[in-house]
């Protein structure tokens, strides 16, 4: 077979393809996006009819990957770590309901936050919802994993989690592919009743699902992906899991002296773990994210040999592992390097030069001087860049849709007005139920959407908005006199600023539409046009 | 053969059809690689890097470590700079004199070549204008793939056959301009070596 040159992500996607998915459902967020992308642009998943439109949000994925798994087919759903959360009712349900075709649930894990709020690790997601996890030490690990993956699912009747993170979902290098295994045809689930989680049949789904650890756990410690070598040298023994093994075996590039259990299977194959610990006279522990295992073999009451890693200052406590920090750990010597000269400034992300968003700042911060500072709530995306100078416009960024839910409760304390920024796709994944809220109970709020027609920061995808804005909020009940589109441009400066000042002193709910297309996927729309036009 | 290399640039400069350039000729020559990339919000007019790693044996780390480049490709000169603890004791900055101004607080040029020509290895030209001159501005990144080189365990003809396939859908004049370029590039880093 061929062997291709793909990012971690795109092996991912490629594996699925290949493992007989039917449909792919996700919501973009680095780093997962490519995943998705990966799928809408190879010509194999079209020919195959493999679904893979963006949904509106995780939990919306989540729940259609499920309805094609009752429907008997396999489906893969795909979101970064925090989208996991989004998606969690949804999720933690689908080890209660079971599957009927294989379902697999990626998550991207931000280690050092790149790209993300938090560094939440999804392996505790798994364990909550008593499910396998499968995480990668390279690309081709990661197509093997997902290809197994729809099985491995169907055969224990629960979703099976990849876990994945930046580092390896944006790293490219060669993958062998597998023959292409065909679709499942469409099968209703044998038991009429598996999916309705009525108190009585989830009772007894739980204890199908708790009856089946054993099982998961005993194709964790057969697994080929895991694999306990044991040295001679009884020193130390370390547990090493997903890409941590990669740094682990950079500082052996001759072989690692000492004993190592590489985890890539979970739940954690406790007799490995076991044999290790009797083996050795202490154990260390290397995995990317939080210090899951650790804390598992270690315990709260934390007797017997010790145990090293995230825990006791072996390693950071917080951040990605690289081969440095590994080194350092096993008190290697480390070569810095030359150091930065100090003619180096930091060169932080910022809004692209004519960018829409630019415009909105520029007419909000003059707007809303008369009326104090601090009471600009935003979002996720491209606009949470103003936070940083030259705006400085923005008071908060949690999660996805709370710009507009937080200005209403801080309204609710007497922050009045409160104002909500928050960006297209954000206001369709989130923002819609917050906005209904502050509808029902008419909050002096100002919600600006500021609407770029596009999911911008994580490289532009169709957004599910597809320009209702304006209808959506009618219809919600927003008060159609305190709706207003404007096009965020330096010549419309004055009027943008005079609406928003008289929005602003308004005692109620408005909405203000600024709406002007994302100036990337215009130029690559330009682009296209311009190369089509040319064939 | 194991060549670690750092690139350096600006979100939206377009490191990566550097690193497209050597990781196709690395294909070619059946070499185990690994290419680690930025994406997500830096790219938005931030530092951007990529760790590319191309050895005859597999590769265990996506990541470099620490002190151990054996070369950093840089398209813009301060961001080469950052990378320096990265680099070998006889590793090589290959980098391009025209600053990306997106900061307000960005050195005066001068200063930020001055720090450049501090280093013992490195190889500072202006891949800009040398690009213009092999017939197109936008082949400047391909400039200093052809300076960098040199420096990189590859045969140059498996570099050529990548820009060949990376611009062949583009039409014969591309690949030409682009070829013109990476050839350019190569000459200066090997008279001024």
């Amino acid at each position: 077979m061929e062997k291709l040159l793909l990012l971690g992500d795109e092996a991912l996607a490629q594996g699925a393809i290949d493992g007989g998915i039917s449909g792919v459902y996700a919501y973009p967020g680095t780093p997962s996006t490519e995943i998705m992308e990966f799928v809408q642009h190879s010509k194999q998943a079209a020919e195959l009819n493999i679904h893979r439109v963006w949904s509106a949000n995780e939990k919306t994925a989540m729940e259609a990957a499920i309805g094609m798994s009752y429907a008997g087919k396999r489906a893969m759903v795909c979101f970064k770590h925090v989208g996991l959360n989004v998606a969690a009712d949804a999720f933690i349900n689908a080890a209660m309901t079971g599957v009927n075709g294989g379902l697999v649930v990626v998550s991207a894990d931000d280690p050092s936050m790149h790209s993300s709020q938090n560094e939440q690790d999804s392996r505790f997601y798994a364990k909550f919802a008593m499910i396998p996890i499968l995480e990668p030490t390279n690309q081709q690990e990661a197509y093997d994993m997902v290809y197994m993956a729809f099985e491995l699912s169907e055969r224990l009747n629960v979703p099976v989690m990849i876990r994945i993170t930046t580092r390896l979902a944006h790293s490219r290098s060669g993958v062998v592919r597998k023959a292409v295994t065909p679709q499942n045809k469409l099968k209703l689930p044998t038991d009429p009743r598996q999916f309705v989680l009525l108190p009585a049949i989830a009772r007894v789904n739980y204890k199908k699902l708790l009856n089946t650890i054993p099982v998961m756990e005993s194709l964790a410690e057969k697994s080929t992906f895991n694999r306990l070598s044991l040295s001679n040298n009884k020193k130390l023994g370390i547990i090493a899991a997903g890409i941590a093994h990669n740094y682990l075996m950079e500082n052996f590039p001759d072989g690692c002296p000492h004993s190592v259990l590489k985890i890539s299977q979970y739940p954690v194959p406790s007799s490995l773990v076991n044999k290790l610990y009797d083996h050795c006279e202490t154990l260390m522990v290397l995995e990317d994210g939080m210090p899951v295992i650790e804390e598992m073999v270690k315990g709260i009451i934390n007797i017997g040999k010790p145990i090293h890693g995230r825990l006791d200052g072996t390693l950071p406590r917080d951040g990605e592992l690289n081969p440095a920090i590994i080194a350092k750990a096993f008190n290697m010597e480390v070569y810095e390097g030359m150091p930065i000269p100090n003619v180096v400034r930091k060169r932080p992300p910022s809004l692209c030069t004519g960018c829409g968003h630019i415009d909105v700042y520029t007419a909000l911060n003059e707007a809303i001087i008369d009326f104090g500072a601090g009471r600009v709530f935003a979002d996720i995306g491209c606009y949470t860049l103003g936070a940083l100078p030259p705006f400085n416009a923005i008071n908060s960024c949690v999660d996805m849709g709370a710009s507009i839910t937080m200005a209403k409760g801080a309204a609710d304390a007497g922050l009045v007005p409160s104002v909500a920024v928050i960006g297209d796709s954000t206001f369709t994944h989130s923002g819609m139920t917050g906005l209904l809220d502050a509808v029902n109970e008419n909050s002096p709020i100002t919600v600006i959407i500021s609407d770029n027609s596009t999911t911008g920061m994580t490289g532009g995808q169709t957004s599910s908005a597809h320009g209702r804005i304006l209808e959506i909020c009618k219809g919600i009940g927003v008060h159609p006199d305190h709706i207003f589109v404007l096009t965020p441009l330096k010549k419309n400066h004055e009027e943008n600023v005079r609406i928003m000042k008289q929005e602003l002193a308004y005692q109620g709910v408005s909405v203000i539409i600024p709406q002007r297309e994302c100036i990337q996927t215009f130029a690559r729309r330009k682009k296209d046009e311009k190369k089509s036009s040319e064939e | 053969m194991k060549t670690d290399i750092i690139l350096a640039g600006v979100g939206g400069q377009g490191i990566l059809s550097i690193a497209a350039g050597i990781g196709l000729a690395a294909v070619k020559s059946n070499l185990h690689i690994k290419q680690a990339e930025v994406h997500g919000m830096s790219q938005r007019g931030g530092d951007v890097q990529s760790h590319l790693r191309i050895s005859d044996k597999p590769i265990a780390s996506d990541l470099i470590p620490n002190g151990s480049a054996h070369l950093i490709i840089s398209v813009e000169p301060m961001e080469g700079l950052r990378y320096l603890p990265f680099l070998r004791k006889d590793g090589w900055l290959v980098t391009n004199t025209v600053p990306f101004v997106n900061i307000t607080d960005y050195p005066e040029t001068e200063e930020v070549i001055k720090a450049v020509e501090a280093i013992p290895n490195h190889i500072a030209l202006n891949a800009d204008a040398m690009a213009k001159e092999a017939g197109s501005s936008r082949s400047s990144n391909i400039v200093m793939l052809g300076a960098a080189s040199p420096f990189i365990d590859i045969p140059f003809e498996k570099l050529e056959d990548g820009i060949r396939e990376l611009f062949g859908r583009k039409g014969n004049d591309v690949v030409d301009v682009n070829l013109k370029a990476l050839r350019a590039g190569r000459e200066f880093s090997m008279k001024n070596r």
